[in-house]
């Protein structure tokens, strides 16, 4: 379920780095918590986040809603946005059903890959969410 | 799971959606058992159950049940509740789960009625089996006719041979029954009601399904449209307090609010621009704050974002134009009529 070489955050994000590119998601965990996702919004600030933008660890760079509630989505990583997943404007339901795969949300050159280092591991994240029921 | 007023809740099962969905085209089913039940007995527990509430009392036949107030002397409101009338003596108060206790020290506190008060909740579990196949899915469990069931009447009968008080109410906008029965009986009735709702397509719903459905019928849910600082005039109420039926608690606070005239008035919503209102937020008109959101959700049978919101009576009325301020982001907004959905008889 949870993939071993991603590493996790509290907040329920992923990232998958291969080699300067951090591929950034939500957990399983998360969109189970939402149920029907019926948005994506990728926002830094009050500006729409467009490939370019600098975004740093633990920043807030959009939200997801679903029927129940809205969540903020917090970057895992530092660097420079290189990629949006624009395809979930349309079908947010990706979301709930492939969050460690198609419905990626963002892929971030890393300014400092060392950062996912302090991140989880998929054991401590599970751990962790087991924890938090 | 969610922790709802000391019960551990199921927020959903299968998807909101789903659920939703299910209880408008077949059936669900909602293990309601944290509600709470409040019995009052006794040669003038009509007196004091009219005395009490805002809805008329008298006008209860053995066997109906009627949606209604409880207020405080200033007109605010306690809870909203379900009357039954069992007997002539016998009254049966289905209350929300987080107010039981209030509610019954505010019952309780009235001096002066020759009628006994019993918090109830222990003695009963509560399910609600809702949607347009709800009928035939209970049937297969008991022997009353529950065709012959009106609206807002109920029957004590049996439910898979142990005693129930099966009432045609709900909280859904649709058809349905919601049935009291012993709290040891309820995880067997469940699964019984599964059972034999399986060729209907049955769905367990849970607390977000349940939101949903009564929104979409514009029924209102304590802690949102209404509480203590809102009355049954502003929370578009004014159906279940009759004025004219006697003296009963927040009457005069009513008398006078009628008089000055009411300032705020609940209005639904429908959203223009993309965004969901909840709870909380503001709502603007003509660039300044004028009220705020009460529930808000996307409607899953109407394809819609829509919500209720409290505005200046002015204000509140059917094709405005509005803002909801959506985590700090204006997004335009149209008030309508409600409710925004309604079953075809």
């Amino acid at each position: 379920m949870y993939p071993d070489n991603f590493r996790y955050t509290k907040e329920h994000e992923w990232v998958l780095v291969e080699g300067d590119t951090g591929t950034v998601g939500i957990t399983d965990h998360a969109q189970a918590e939402l149920g029907d996702i019926v948005y994506v919004d990728y926002k830094l600030g009050r500006d729409t986040l467009k490939v370019g933008d600098q975004v740093k660890q633990g920043e807030s760079f959009g939200s997801v809603e679903s029927v129940k509630a809205v969540s903020d989505i917090y970057s895992p990583v530092s660097g420079e946005v290189a990629e949006i997943n624009t395809s979930l404007a349309d079908a947010p339901e990706k979301l709930n059903q492939d969050p460690h795969g198609a419905a990626w949300l963002v892929k971030i050159k890393l300014s400092n890959p060392d950062e996912a280092k302090n991140l989880l591991d998929a054991s401590a994240y599970q751990t962790y969410i087991g924890a938090e029921k | 799971m969610v922790d709802f007023g000391g019960w551990d809740m199921p927020v959903q099962y299968a998807g909101i959606i789903q659920e939703h969905t299910a209880v408008r085209r077949a059936v669900g089913v909602f293990d309601v058992s944290h509600m709470g039940e409040i019995e009052i007995a006794g040669p003038e527990a009509a007196r004091l159950t009219d005395f009490v509430t805002t809805n008329a009392v008298s006008r209860l036949k053995i066997g109906q049940a009627q949606y209604s107030g409880l207020l405080y002397g200033h007109g605010g409101f306690v809870d909203d509740v379900l009357v039954h009338k069992v007997a002539d003596d016998h009254y049966f108060i289905c209350v929300n789960a987080s107010n039981q206790e209030k509610d019954y020290a505010h019952i309780a506190s009235v001096q002066g009625f020759d009628a006994e008060v019993e918090f109830a909740s222990g003695r009963y579990a509560q399910l609600a089996i809702q949607g347009p196949k709800a009928i035939d899915v209970l049937q297969q469990l008991t022997p009353a006719e529950l065709a012959d069931i009106r609206y807002y009447w109920f029957v004590d009968d049996e439910v898979s041979n142990t005693p129930a008080r099966i009432a045609r109410t709900g909280y859904t906008g649709e058809d349905g029954f919601e049935i009291y029965i012993a709290p040891e009986e309820a995880e067997r009735i469940w699964h019984e009601v599964l059972r034999a709702g399986r060729e209907y397509g049955i769905q367990p719903c849970g607390l977000g399904a349940r939101n949903t459905l009564r929104l979409e019928a514009k029924m209102a849910l304590y802690g949102h449209e209404i509480h203590a600082s809102i009355t049954p005039f502003e929370a578009d109420l004014a159906w279940i307090v009759k004025m004219d039926k006697g003296d009963f608690i927040g009457r005069a606070a009513l008398a006078a609010q009628k008089e000055k005239g009411v300032r705020r008035k609940l209005i639904g919503f429908e959203m223009c621009g993309r965004g969901i209102a909840r709870d909380g937020y503001e709502v603007w008109v003509d660039g300044v704050p004028a009220g705020w959101v009460t529930s808000g959700s996307p409607a899953p049978t109407l394809n819609k974002n829509i919500g209720l919101c409290y505005l200046p009576v002015e204000l509140a009325e059917p094709d405005r134009k509005i803002q909801v301020m959506c985590r700090n982001s204006p997004v335009e907004a149209v008030t309508v009529a409600t409710p925004f959905y309604k079953r075809a008889k």
